[in-house]
């Protein structure tokens, strides 16, 4: 195993050599050409995360969210010891942003037992609690979440952009929409982990990993046009998106797959899975089919029969925004 | 009293009593606005937990983002909504769409039609699942939405949206 310092300069290299993707964590992977390189994404499953077969509570047991965790990390980084493969995703002595989504509201948003459990293990990894941002729109998307604001610099701090405020200066890519980004993601954060949870979406088919960045935008209903595409793609595209957004831990704790972005109890259903990547393109895609699988079994109609499949994750693989893979042939799907 | 004074006075009460009917007909005679939201144990055991909170159509995406879409494109003209807690257990919210006429309403309540859903005697129409009640009276729009399904969940939330029908 490459130690940090080695590890970030071949993730650098590898940003240069294949794009949008970092490669944090996939150092052995940069020794490979990009045509021919996979992404990795990691798909854990605890099946009993939510109690026991037939005895199913709202909430995942607090113990068995961290152990998902610490396996997702060590089957994404083949380091079985969760403090020091924590050391190689995040650098030293930066500050790291996690994005949550908690638009859904109290019931279908990114889980507080996840974002505990990651802080954790990044102070145990040597981040200092000051330097982690935990952060979303605003004030009632993070309490939603399960999550108290905080801004105390010593500690770990939660805040929304209704507290930072967004740039003056919108930025765009491709499209005509101009957007103003928040400035937790440009003034403070050096990295960001997004924490974005799995749900069916009413116009873009599926939210998760890219489209959680709609979350870092002042107007975000002014990308929503032909089903967020290429909204969604454009937004991830943008240089301060592309380059500080490295790493997805996706919660796929809980999920709807039908009546999204809002929470429909009718439609809740226990995936019990953390799917986790650099490749925000792979990452999505794998959501997409964990969705598809799920209203087949349910007898809904696939994405694409109800007029709204997730196009935008084909253009955020296409040439002109190169975020990362979409064809299954080139991702590296581990399950455990 | 000389007749020009009476004179003036006689307009003077004229140009009173017109004020008077101008203002009762631009307001005395329109049905006073109404919060719809039960106020804490209105409805027995229901406590209402936050402000209401109501957002244009034009500003529907801050509160549901992409949500907001269907609900615009139905004729959606103002979205109210607030949250409840039952017997200090179990969370709820309440959203109150104000469209613009019942086919608005109608349509979104079809939308939400399933196969599980179960009809309740409820304002013009309205179904239930184990966690939720969707209903439609006139232009409105009632959604309830409970955060834990437990075995006293399906009636609490009827009994709350009996109290909201009430008011509605």
């Amino acid at each position: 195993m490459k130690n940090r310092r080695d590890f970030l300069k071949t993730a650098a290299a590898g940003a240069v050599l294949i794009g949008s993707q970092s490669n944090l964590g996939l150092a052995e992977m940069l020794d490979n050409h990009a045509e021919t390189a996979k992404s990795k994404v990691v798909v854990a499953k605890d099946p009993a995360l939510h109690g026991p077969a037939g005895s199913t509570t709202s909430q995942p047991e607090e113990k068995r969210v961290l152990d998902l965790l610490d396996r997702a990390i060590a089957a994404y980084t083949g380091n079985n010891h969760p403090v020091e493969a924590w050391k190689h995703i995040v650098p030293s002595g930066k500050v790291i942003g996690l994005k949550v989504n908690g638009l859904g509201g109290k019931g279908i948003s990114t889980h507080a037992t996840l974002v505990l459990a990651i802080c954790e293990r990044l102070q145990q990894a040597g981040v200092k609690p000051g330097n982690i941002i935990v952060w979303d729109r605003n004030a009632r998307d993070i309490e939603a979440c399960g999550l108290t604001i905080s801004t105390d610099p010593s500690r770990v701090r939660v805040f929304g952009s209704d507290v930072s405020g967004y740039e003056d200066e919108p930025v765009s890519f491709g499209s005509a929409v101009k957007v103003k980004l928040s400035k937790i993601l440009t003034r403070q954060c050096d990295m960001v982990i997004g924490l974005p949870i799995l749900k069916d979406h009413e116009m873009a088919g599926v939210t998760f990993s890219m489209k959680n960045m709609y979350g870092v935008v002042e107007r975000p209903n002014e990308l929503h046009a032909n089903g967020c595409n290429p909204g969604v793609a454009d937004l991830n595209r943008i240089p301060t998106v592309r380059e500080k957004v490295r790493f997805t831990i996706g919660d796929a704790m809980s999920s709807v797959c039908q009546g999204g972005p809002g929470f429909h109890p009718e439609h809740l259903w226990y995936p019990n899975s953390l799917i986790i990547g650099e490749d925000r393109v792979a990452v999505d895609h794998t959501a997409w089919k964990m969705i598809e699988a799920r209203r087949a079994e349910t007898g809904l109609p696939t994405l694409e029969a109800a007029n709204r499949p997730p196009r935008y994750i084909a253009t955020a693989a296409d040439a002109d925004h190169m975020l990362g893979v979409n064809d299954p042939q080139r991702i590296h799907l581990i399950e455990v | 009293m000389p007749y020009r004074l009476m004179n003036c006075r006689k307009s003077l009460l004229v140009a009173l009593v017109g004020i008077a009917m101008v203002f009762v007909t631009a307001t005395g005679c329109r049905k006073a606005k109404v919060d719809p939201f039960p106020s804490s144990d209105t409805v027995s055991g229901w406590q209402k937990t936050s402000d209401t909170r109501v957002f244009a159509a034009r500003d529907l995406w801050q509160y549901i983002d992409g949500d907001s879409e269907q609900y615009i494109s139905a004729g959606v003209v103002t979205t109210s909504t607030s949250d409840y807690k039952f017997q200090n257990q179990l969370e709820a919210v309440v959203d109150i769409y104000t469209m613009g006429d019942a086919a608005g309403a109608t349509r979104i309540l079809s939308t939400n039609q399933t196969s599980e859903a179960k009809s309740i005697q409820l304002g013009d129409a309205g179904i239930q699942f184990a966690q939720s009640i969707i209903f439609r009276k006139g232009p409105y729009l009632v959604r309830i939405v409970a955060y834990e399904s437990t075995p006293s969940t399906p009636q609490a939330l009827l009994a709350l949206a009996h109290g909201l029908e009430a008011k509605l």
